[in-house]
C-alpha cells in the first residue's frame, strides 16, 4: 500500500453529500409538512447562507475584504423594483436582469476600489455603498428617501393568492441558495479556484507563478456582485418594500454576513453554513434582549477572531481532519493522508498544520 | 462673494474632519492598524464628555482636563489588552476585531443612553461670529476648531520629529521587528500610540459634540469622513490629512450650496474622483 494517489473526496464527504441531498429534499417538501413561519425562517436562512457564501468567496479566497456588499443587494433590489414598477417587466424577467445589472455596475466600481489595498479596500467599498444609498435617496423615480413598494398587481404575477406566493418565494430562496452554493463550489474546484487559493495564500508568489491576480480578483468581484444582486432582488420581493436605508443597510447585509463567515470559519466551504446556523440559533434564542444580544454577537466575533481565527469549522476540521466539501487535492497513501512533511504540496486549505496519522 | 464664503465655511469644516482623522492616521501610520471602530470611539468619547460634564458641572472645555486623560488611558488599555493581539495574523484579525468593537460600542451606548440625541453646551460662544469686510460672517467656534486642528497637527509633528519618543515611533513604523532588536518595547509603544490617538480623538469628539447633535449611531459616518480625509491627503502624512479634511469640507460646502441633500454625497464623490486620479492621495508618505 505504498502507492501514492491524489484524492479529493473522502469517505466523510461522500456520506455527507448523500445526507445533504436528503436534507435539501426534505426542505423542498417543507410546504407540506411545515407552517408558514417555518418557511419564512428557512427562506431567510437560505438567502443569508447565499450572502455568506458569496462574501466568503470574496474575502476568504480572493482576499477582497469588502464591507460594501450591501451596495449590490441594494442595486439588485432597486433594479428589480424599477423594472417591475416603472417599466412593467414581468417579475421573473426583472429578477433575471437584476443580478447582471449589479454585476455591470460592479465593473467600474472595481476599477476605483481596487486601487485601495487591504483595510482601505474595506472602507472604500463601504463609501461606494454609501454613495449608492445617498444616490438612491436623491432620485425621484426611485421614490427618493421614502423608497418604493411593489403593487399588488406585480405581486400577483408570482401567484394570485398569499399561500401560493409564499410557497413559490420559499422555493425560489431555496433554489437561489442551492444555485449559488453550486456556483461557489464549481468555481473553487476549477482552475480559477486553484488560482484563488494560491492568491489567498500569497499574492506575490501566485503572481510570480503565472496567476493573473488582477483578472482573477476582478472576475470574482463581478461574479459575487452579480449573485449578490440576484439575492437582493429576491429578498425585497419578499419584503415588498424598499428604501435606501433598508436596501443599502450595512448592518443587515454585510455585518451580519461577516459575523456568520468569521464565526463559522472563513476560507472554507463548510464555515458559512455553520456560521449561518449559529447566527440563526443565537438570534432565535436571544433577540428579545435587543442591544444586549448584539453586544453578545460582537463579543463572540472578537473572541473567535482572537482565539480561533479558523472559526468553529476550523476547530472541527483541525481536530478530526474532516472535509465535507473537498475542494483541495490531497495525497493519499492507502487510506491515510500524506503529511505536509512528506509532501510540500499537500498544504491544507487552512494553511495550518492539521493532525494526520502516519503509517 | 457668496462663493468665497462657501470656501471659508468648507475650509473650517475641514478642520474638524482633519481632527477626526488624526487618530485613524496615527494608528495606521504606526501600527498599520485600520480601526473600523474609530467613528464609534469618537462617539464614545462624546458620551464620556457628556458624563464628565454632567457629574462635575464643568463646561466641556474645562472638562477636557478629565476627558483627555481618561481616553488616553482607555486607548492604552485597548491596544495593550486587545488590539496588540490582532497584529500578527495578517489582514483579517484587526479588521474584524475592530468591527466587533464597533458593534459592541454602538449597542452598549444604545443600552446605556437610549437612541436620544445629545449635545454638549458651551454657551454664547457657540453662536458668536466675527464679521469680516464684505459682510462675511465667520463663526467663532468653527474658527477655534480649525485652530485646534492646526495646533494639534503641529504638536504631533514636533513630537514625531523632535523627540526621542517620536524617533521610537518612527522606528517601529518603519520596521517594528528591527526596532525591537534595538531595545524598543513594541507592545508598550503601540499602546502609547493608541493612547495618544485616543486623546486626540476625544479632543475632536468634544468639539464635534458642541457643534452637532450626536447619538449612538453617529459613528460610522464619522469613520468614513476621517477615512476619506486620510486617503485624500495621502497615507501617513499629517498635514496631508488636514488638507484632505479641507478638500472634503469644501466639497461638502459646495454640494450643500447646490442643494442641502447633496452635502454628504458631494464629499464622497470628491473622494472617489481623487482616488481615481491620484490613488495614493495628494501628498503620500507611508507605503503600506
Amino acid at each position: 500500500m505504498s502507492q501514492v494517489q491524489v484524492e479529493r473526496g473522502t469517505r466523510a464527504s461522500r456520506i455527507f453529500s448523500v445526507a445533504a441531498i436528503a436534507v435539501l429534499l426534505g426542505l423542498v417538501a417543507l410546504p407540506w409538512w411545515g407552517g408558514p413561519g417555518d418557511m419564512r425562517l428557512v427562506a431567510e436562512m437560505s438567502y443569508y447562507l447565499a450572502l455568506a457564501m458569496l462574501w466568503n468567496l470574496l474575502a476568504g479566497y480572493a482576499g477582497l475584504v469588502s464591507v460594501g456588499q450591501q451596495a449590490f443587494v441594494g442595486l439588485g433590489a432597486y433594479a428589480f423594483f424599477y423594472l417591475t414598477s416603472a417599466l412593467g417587466v414581468h417579475v421573473y424577467g426583472a429578477m433575471a436582469l437584476a443580478g447582471p445589472f449589479a454585476g455591470i455596475i460592479s465593473i467600474p466600481v472595481a476599477f476605483a476600489v481596487f486601487r485601495l489595498r487591504g483595510h482601505y479596500f474595506a472602507i472604500g467599498t463601504w463609501v461606494v455603498a454609501e454613495i449608492f444609498s445617498l444616490g438612491a435617496s436623491l432620485i425621484e423615480e426611485l421614490g427618493a428617501g421614502s423608497g418604493m413598494s411593489l403593487t399588488p398587481a406585480i405581486v400577483h404575477q408570482v401567484s394570485a393568492n398569499r399561500d401560493g406566493r409564499e410557497t413559490i418565494e420559499y422555493w425560489m430562496s431555496l433554489g437561489i441558495c442551492a444555485v449559488i452554493f453550486a456556483v461557489v463550489y464549481v468555481i473553487l474546484r476549477s482552475r480559477q479556484g486553484l488560482a484563488l487559493t494560491a492568491i489567498r495564500d500569497s499574492e506575490p508568489a501566485s503572481g510570480s507563478l503565472g496567476v493573473n491576480v488582477f483578472r482573477t480578483k476582478l472576475f470574482i468581484y463581478v461574479a459575487t456582485a452579480t449573485c449578490t444582486g440576484m439575492v437582493g432582488s429576491l429578498i425585497f420581493l419578499q419584503k415588498l418594500r424598499l428604501s435606501p436605508e433598508a436596501g443599502f443597510s450595512v448592518n443587515d447585509w454585510t455585518v451580519v454576513v461577516i459575523f456568520m463567515v468569521v464565526v463559522g470559519g472563513i476560507g472554507t466551504i463548510e464555515g458559512p453554513i455553520i456560521g449561518m446556523l449559529i447566527y440563526i440559533l443565537l438570534r432565535e434564542l436571544f433577540s428579545d434582549f435587543g442591544s444586549l444580544y448584539l453586544i453578545l454577537m460582537g463579543v463572540i466575533a472578537v473572541a473567535i477572531m482572537l482565539k480561533a481565527p479558523g472559526g468553529v469549522w476550523g476547530l472541527i476540521s483541525a481536530r478530526y481532519d474532516l472535509h465535507l466539501f473537498p475542494v483541495s487535492r490531497r495525497l493519499m497513501r492507502g487510506d491515510t493522508a500524506v503529511t505536509p512533511d512528506q509532501s510540500e504540496n499537500s498544504r491544507n486549505l487552512n494553511s495550518r498544520p492539521t493532525k494526520h496519522t502516519v503509517q | 462673494m457668496e462663493w468665497i464664503n462657501i470656501l471659508v465655511q468648507g475650509c473650517l469644516l475641514g478642520g474638524l474632519y482633519g481632527l477626526f482623522a488624526i487618530g485613524l492616521s496615527l494608528s495606521f501610520g504606526i501600527m498599520r492598524l485600520v480601526n473600523i471602530a474609530h467613528g464609534d470611539l469618537i462617539v464614545l468619547s462624546a458620551y464620556v464628555a457628556l458624563i464628565v460634564v454632567e457629574f462635575t458641572g464643568l463646561d466641556p472645555i474645562s472638562g477636557l482636563l478629565v476627558i483627555l486623560p481618561t481616553m488616553f488611558l482607555f486607548g492604552y488599555a485597548l491596544q495593550r489588552g486587545l488590539l496588540n493581539f490582532t497584529l500578527e495574523g495578517g489582514l483579517l484579525p484587526p479588521l474584524l476585531v475592530t468591527f466587533g468593537i464597533s458593534v459592541i460600542i454602538q449597542n452598549g451606548l444604545l443600552l446605556g443612553f437610549g437612541a436620544y440625541t445629545h449635545r454638549l453646551k458651551l454657551g454664547a460662544i457657540e453662536t458668536q461670529s466675527i464679521v469680516f469686510p464684505g459682510d462675511m460672517a465667520v463663526g467663532v467656534f468653527p474658527l477655534i476648531t480649525f485652530g485646534v486642528a492646526v495646533l494639534s497637527i503641529g504638536g504631533l509633528q514636533l513630537l514625531f520629529y523632535k523627540t526621542t519618543l517620536g524617533r521610537a515611533f518612527r522606528a517601529v513604523s518603519d520596521d517594528a521587528d528591527t526596532a525591537e532588536l534595538l531595545g524598543i518595547n513594541k507592545r508598550h509603544l503601540f499602546a502609547l500610540a493608541m493612547a495618544i490617538a485616543m486623546a486626540f480623538t476625544a479632543l475632536a469628539a468634544v468639539l464635534f459634540a458642541i457643534r452637532t447633535n450626536f447619538d449612538p449611531g453617529a459613528g460610522p459616518i464619522r469613520l468614513i469622513l476621517a477615512f476619506e480625509a486620510v486617503i485624500i491627503g495621502g497615507l501617513g502624512n499629517m498635514w496631508g490629512t488636514l488638507v484632505g479634511g479641507i478638500v472634503l469640507g469644501i466639497a461638502q460646502a459646495v454640494g450643500a450650496a447646490l442643494s442641502p441633500t447633496w452635502q454628504i454625497l458631494a464629499g464622497h464623490l470628491a473622494f472617489i474622483v481623487i482616488l481615481i486620479i491620484r490613488p495614493s492621495g495628494l501628498f503620500p508618505r507611508t507605503r503600506d
